[in-house]
Order: structure tokens, then sequence, then C-alpha cells
């Protein structure tokens, strides 16, 4: 090869911190979300060892209370949201479409340095008493109760949301701007529809939250009343403004996902993905319908009961889209040739932990029975078959499968089958308890709970402690990989997609020569389609 | 360690019941598919497992019928659901004519009940069995929200407002009371108990401690520390609208429109009177937001309804 790997030159600290390369910038994002998840999950590992027994006492409770909070700022506006775009999507959006970079290179590194100051605001004010309110802010809790640094996380998170409108901008314009020849829409890979309609809604739903926390730091710092009623202000107007961003967050965290798992089924049934145009079009669809279902997060908060109706109909409209990508997936396999690679057993992983947790969303959109279950464990399994069992384990297949192309080594694969298994189990033993503890009736952010709740909790706690060990092999053998693993061909899958015809790892400029795309993407055989059905 | 394993809360209340048979038909529904989708993975990924590293699947089109079957079945089951679940909504949000009124305050934390009669409780709540009983909420600070596994009912409790539910025991029993909205550090510690008992037992209660005042007979007396009665009460003096008979009732506004005079329209006109002036008059009355108690202003409420002919669950006496 006449160009040198973008992970060998040029060297040092310097080049790193100040370089405009992509692929670069998506390490620096890889190492500092690592961190992030790292911190979130010592938070866990403290909420799940509170909770093995019934009395509050392995930590005080206003420690608790900072605990599931600092859980859920760092894991969801530090490694979730950011984690798949700014990792897998920065490496990948410009390879996957023959560019060589995004349009906008300085711009990504200001991104990486904006979300590092966020990061490093609310770090800050993690360990300069850290924040109760939980990750939602509530209001008055928030403006007039708490004693917790709400200001100083506030500021972090707003000045994070910066990053993710930088990021978004720019795959928005990369992806219409910097197409390959012949690189027509709907020969794009499904990754990048997802990256699309994630970007949309970054742009269009960060700057809500961004406003929101600051009325909260007005409310807070300046005595200015908008939320709390004691001041004039309304508390559900902050819920409004919070989850009309919050919830919209939850498919910027999974519709990335959904399109790693896109490129995953594909590449390891060596098979064009079935339905292509319904698995695009149902991400922009769940980018659209995503805007207008918070309002199911108030169901009981004395919204009326109009309002309810409209929301909890969207709510179930909204799986519609999801379920056309599970069917069209699952369809994927049929009469392809299946290979149980690790990144696979992730896909296969996501696509059954997604459908729980997409399957008991049904149940909160569902008026008469969120009544009972909303704000208690049902919705946190809920929510974390989502965020855990969907992103992260597409988030770790994705790795994974890229993995050779952005380390040019390979990890060993005995370990990484094993620990994905490790995995599934440690992660439906921790999750699966907290659906039944939600229906008995236990409340979320309990740091004392009545002894019947026990043996579930138990149960919650000991997974918990194997999807510990689950994450941590990964993180071992991924570093050993890079020093010892064996060196990798440009196309160790025998995959398509354009990122498989250039060196691994690549050249700084990604091509030597612009690639010219002829077919549709997942072409594996020269053959004709065949008609099923 | 309790060795217990519970799938379901007990079932204590009138809506208890339908509440888990929509839980059970979603979670029949959602096994099946669930079930189905691993059926296919698993069948698909052995049975076109990978034999060899050569192997070449020829490519298979979409399938059109495929799609429209699999976006038409989900949305019409959704649709189902939706409608099941917002018709159990409206049975549980629309209080029974007959219901008692209990008028509660969280605060943190803890829970403040009032019954109508006089006698007041903390954490826990003593009520009939069969009978609704209505519950008036305030918050004196936060959101809180009252949840009752056994009844499957919640409701936040918002501060500024005055928050509405109803349930309606069926079985004698202690039932757990939950805080269900964080609320701060003793948040798990806003915890109490509903007691439930056959009527005549919860007769007895009532009466067996010396109750002093009716919460209508406190809100009179509020009536008349906090001056009220010089404006709205009749003869030469009377500069506000007229109480007596006025809740339940639509009134007509200044600028027109008209509103009903239920709690949260008598809560606004006190708390900020300046929001929606009663056609005919003009603001005079100072705002009493942070002069009165929201103990006091349910007392005040009591005491309006007690005027009125006929509102919901108002007691004959």
């Amino acid at each position: 090869m006449s160009a040198e790997s973008y992970l060998a030159s040029p060297r040092g600290v310097r080049s790193w911190l100040l370089t405009t390369d992509h692929k670069r910038i998506a390490i620096l994002y890889l190492v500092s979300v690592t961190l992030f998840f790292f911190l979130g999950s010592a938070f866990a590992v403290a909420i799940r060892l509170e909770l093995l027994t019934p009395a509050g006492d392995a930590v005080q409770a206003d420690t608790y209370g900072r605990l599931f909070t600092m859980h859920g700022v760092v894991m969801i506006f530090f490694f979730l949201i950011p984690a798949i775009p700014t990792v897998l999507g920065n490496f990948l959006v410009p390879m996957m479409i023959g560019a060589r970079d995004l349009a906008f290179p300085r711009l990504n590194l200001l991104s990486w340095y904006v979300y590092v100051l966020g990061a490093s605001i609310s770090l800050w004010a993690i360990v300069h008493g850290g924040v109760d309110t939980g990750w939602t802010f509530y209001t008055p809790f928030s403006t007039t109760y708490s004693n917790g640094a709400v200001v100083t996380t506030g500021i972090g998170v707003f000045i994070t949301g910066f990053s993710s409108i930088l990021t978004g901008l720019n795959f928005i314009v990369t992806i219409h701007r910097m197409r390959a020849p012949g690189l027509g829409w709907y020969r794009l890979p499904l990754f990048i529809w997802a990256h699309y309609a994630t970007s949309l809604m970054m742009v269009l739903g960060t700057p809500v939250i961004a406003m929101t926390l600051l009325l909260v730091v007005a409310e807070r710092a300046l005595g200015l009343g908008i939320f709390d009623p004691a001041r004039g202000g309304d508390p559900i107007l902050f819920q409004h403004l919070f989850w009309f961003y919050s919830h919209p967050a939850v498919y910027i965290m999974v519709l990335p996902a959904m399109g790693v798992i896109s490129e995953l089924v594909t590449a390891f049934a060596k098979k064009n993905i079935f339905g292509y145009r319904f698995v695009a079009w149902a991400s922009i669809a769940i980018a659209v319908l995503g805007f207008f279902v918070w309002g199911h997060h108030m169901f009981v908060s004395g919204q009326s009961a109009y309002a309810g109706m409209v929301f909890s109909a969207l709510s179930f409209l909204v799986a519609v889209p999801s379920a056309i990508k599970v069917f069209n997936w699952t369809a994927t396999l049929y009469r392809g040739s299946v290979s149980f690679r690790t990144p696979m057993l992730y896909a296969f992983g996501f696509i059954g932990l997604f459908t729980i947790g997409g399957l008991t969303g049904l149940f909160l959109s569902a008026l008469g029975l969120d009544v009972h279950v909303h704000d208690t464990y049902f919705v946190v399994a809920h929510f974390h078959y989502i965020m855990v069992g969907g992103t992260i384990m597409a988030f770790l297949g994705g790795l994974h499968y890229w993995w050779p192309k952005i380390s040019g080594s390979s990890y060993p694969e005995g370990w990484a089958r094993f620990s994905a298994l490790v995995i599934f189990v440690g992660f439906n033993l921790t999750f699966f308890p907290q659906f039944l503890l939600g229906y008995l009736g236990m409340p979320r952010r309990y740091h004392a709970y009545p002894p019947e709740l026990q043996v579930l909790n138990v149960m919650s706690s000991a997974g918990a402690s194997i999807l510990g060990v689950g994450y941590l092999i990964p993180m071992v053998y991924l570093f050993w990989s890079m020093r010892y693993g064996a060196r990798v061909a440009a196309n160790p899958w025998g995959a398509s997609g354009l990122e498989w015809t250039t060196p691994s790892p690549p050249p700084t400029c990604n091509f030597e020569t612009t690639p010219v795309v002829t077919q549709d993407p997942y072409t594996y055989s020269s053959e004709e389609a065949q008609v099923v059905g | 360690m309790r060795w217990e394993l519970d799938l379901f809360p007990e079932r204590a209340s009138t809506v208890a019941g339908e509440v888990d048979a929509l839980y059970l038909a979603l979670c029949l529904v959602s096994g099946l598919f669930a079930v189905l989708i691993a059926v296919l993975i698993v069948v698909f990924a052995i049975k076109y497992r990978r034999r060899s590293e050569a192997d070449l699947p020829r490519p298979v089109s979409g399938s059109l019928g495929l799609e429209i079957t699999w976006t038409v079945i989900p949305l019409v089951i959704a649709l189902a659901f939706f409608a099941w679940g917002s018709s159990l909504y409206f049975t549980l949000t629309e209080v029974p004519r007959d219901a008692l009124e209990v008028v509660v305050v969280a605060k943190r934390w803890m829970w403040k009940f009032q019954h109508l009669e006089g006698r007041r409780e903390i954490n826990e709540l003593h009520v009939p069995v069969g009978r609704p009983i209505r519950l008036t909420m305030a918050s004196e600070d936060v959101i809180h929200s009252f949840f009752v596994p056994a009844f499957r009912i919640k409701r936040d409790v918002v501060p500024g407002r005055t928050s509405i539910t109803w349930f309606e025991a069926t079985r004698p029993g202690r039932y757990r009371l939950f805080c269900a909205e964080y609320c701060g550090a003793r948040h798990s510690g806003m915890v109490g108990w509903i007691v439930a008992m056959a009527p005549a037992d919860w007769a007895r209660w009532l009466r067996a401690e010396v109750a002093g005042e009716s919460l209508a007979q406190r809100g009179a007396k509020i009536f008349v520390q906090h001056g009220c009665a010089s404006c709205h009460r009749g003869g030469p003096s009377q500069r506000g609208p007229a109480l007596e008979g006025l809740f339940g009732r639509r009134v007509r506004l200044e600028g027109g429109g008209t509103v009903l005079a239920d709690e949260q329209y008598l809560r606004e006109s006190i708390e900020s009177p300046g929001a929606r002036i009663v056609a005919g008059y003009s603001l005079l009355m100072p705002a009493y937001r942070g002069l009165v108690s929201q103990e006091e202003l349910l007392d005040l409420i009591a005491y309006l309804r007690s005027l009125g002919p006929a509102g919901p669950g108002t007691e004959a006496r």
C-alpha cells in the first residue's frame, strides 16, 4: 500500500488532539464514551448493591439519590446518546459513502472538544456534591428544593448538547453532498439512513432541551418563576418541554443501533436486506412520529384525558415501524448463509431484547395500564431493554464487526463469543425480574423497599454482577488485540460496503481513488433476485 | 430474606381485575410475537447456517404482500389495545357520583388525610369497602404521586393544582401506599397504608375519636379569619360574587366564556383571583397565594362545597 494507515501517521499526542480526520476523532470519542460508560456502570454497581437488602443500609438516602441521578445523567447524555453516532458514525459515514472525510472536519473536532468541555463540567459537579434530582430534573424539586449541583450539571448537559447538534449537522450535510458517484439514496447502506434520521432528530430536538435546562438554571439561580407554582410557574410545562426532547432522545439512541443491526444481519447472512425501502423509511417514520409521543410520560400528571388519548394512539403507532424492521431483519435470514460470528450473536441478542423492550412499550402506551406501572420498575426494565439490550448490544456488535477495520487487527473469537453470551444472560437476569417488580408496584428511585420484594431484587443484583463481568472481558481483549491480534486484510468478513474496499486500517484519505458505485447495497451475488411470498 | 415470589399484587379494588385483564392480554399477545420472532430466527439461523465460506445465497427480492401483512396486523392489534387502554382510563379517572370525600395533603415526606367529618390521619387512611372514595389532593412542596398497587391507581399530586383520583376497595385489609414521584432523599420513606374496613367497622372507627370540627366548619372559620366574609357574604358590603350554590355550576366570565366552578377554578380564584374574573366584577381581591396553606385551601374549598347545592360526593348533613 502506498499511503500509511490513519493510525500510524502522523505520530504524537499533538497530532491526535488536533486531528481533523474523522477516523481519529472517532477514536477520541471511543476513548471518552468508554470512560463514561464505566463511570456510569460504577454508579449502577452501587445502586444494585444497595438494593440487595430491603432496608436502606449500604448508602445514605441522600447518597442514593445522587447515585441514580448520576447513573442516568452519565449514561444517557455522555454515553448512550453520543456512543454509536460519534464512534461508529464518525468512522463509517464518510467511508460508507466513499468520501474522504465529513463535510466539516474542523467542526467535527470542535464537537469533540465541546463534548469534553460539557462532560468535564458535569464531572466537576459530580465531584463537588453531585446531583439528586434524577436525570429528569423535574421541577419544582430541581429548581427550589434540591441541594445538589443542579446548575453546574445543567450547564454541562447544555454544552454537551451543542456537540450533538454539530455532529448531526455534519452528518446531514455530508450525506447530502458527499456521496460517491452513482451512490443514490436507495443505494445507501441502511446504517446511513439510520444516521440521517438520527441527525435530523439531534438538530431539531436538542435545542429544546438546551432551552429547557437554561430555564431551569434561570429559575434556580436567578429566581425567575417559570416552573415553580409558588412563583407563578407551572411544573407540568417543564415536563412537556423536557420530554419533547427526551422522548425523541430515546430514538436518537436506538435508531443508529438499528442501522448497525441492518449491516450485521446482511453481512452475516451474506444476503441483501429484505424490504430495503421499508427498513429505510421506517427510520424516517420513527424519527417523525417520535417527536409526537412525549405526552405518554404524563398520563398520571393530570394532563387532559383527550391529550392522553392522542399521545397514547401515537405511541402505539410508533411501534409499527419498529415491528417492520424486526420482521425484515428476520426475513433477511431466510435462505441466507448464516454465520454465528460474534457480531451476529450481538445482532441476534439485539433483535430479541429490542423486541421485548418494544413490546413492553405497548404496555406503557396503554392509558389504563400505564396508570399502574408508571414510575415503577416496569418502566425501568422497559427502557433498559431498549437502551442496554438495544443500543449497547448494537454498539458492541458494531464495534466487533468494524474492529478489524478500525484497528487493523482481529480480536479473539472464542472470548468474544463467550462474553456476548455472558452479557446476554447477565442482562436478562438483571432486567427481567424488574418487569415483575414493577407490576408488583415497586416504585423507581426507592432507596428502601418492602421486604416481600427482596427475592426479585437479589436476582437483579446477581444478574448485574454477571453483566459487569461481561462488559469487562471485551474491554480487555480489544485492548490486547491492538498489540497482539493478528493483522487482517481489507475485507475479513467478505462483506459488501465501500468501507471494506480500502485497507484495514484505512489510510488517512480513506480511498486512493474515489469509488464509483454501480450496484445496490448488500449485493453479494450477481444472480437475479428471487421472488418470495 | 423472605422467599416469596408473587407475580401480581393483591387485587383489592373494583378496577384491579380490569387492569390485570388488559395486562394479561398484552402479555399474551406480546409473548406470541416474541416467540414467533424467536422461533423464526432460530429456525432460519439453523436451517440456513453457513456450511462453507463459499456459500453464496441467491438474493431475495422483498415482498410487498409480506410487508403489508406485517404492517397491517401489528397496526390493527395496536389500535385495538389503544381503544381498550383508553376506555379503561376513563373508568379509572371518572369519579362515581356517590363517592365519599377525603382530602389529601402531600408534603415531604408524609401523607396527611382529612375525612370530611373532620378526623385526621397521617400515613394511614381508613376507608370503608364497597364505597367509592374520592381523593382531593394537594401538595405543599414538590410533585408527589399517590400510588396504591393493590388498587392499580396512581395520580401525581402537583403543587399549584388540585389533583383528583378515586378508588373503591373491595376487600378489607391493609394495602401499601407509595409515593411514586421522586421527591427527595426520603422519597422511599413517604409510604403508608390504606386500611379498608367493613362499613360498620369504619363507621365505628370514624366516631371513635372526637373529631371536633368537620372540614367545612374549619373552612368556615378560615373564611372569616382571612376576611373573605367581608366581601363575599350578602349584605350592603358585598363586593365579590356570592358563593352560595356556586360549586359545580358554570359561571360566566368577564370578557366572555364560562368556566365550571370546580376545585381547580376555586383554587385559582383564591390563589390568583385575577386569572379568570366572574362577569360583572372587577379585580379587587388580593392574591392569596402563599397566604393560605394547602390545608386551609382545601378546608375553604370544602366549605364552599358545603354551600353549594349538589356537587358530586357532597354529603347531606
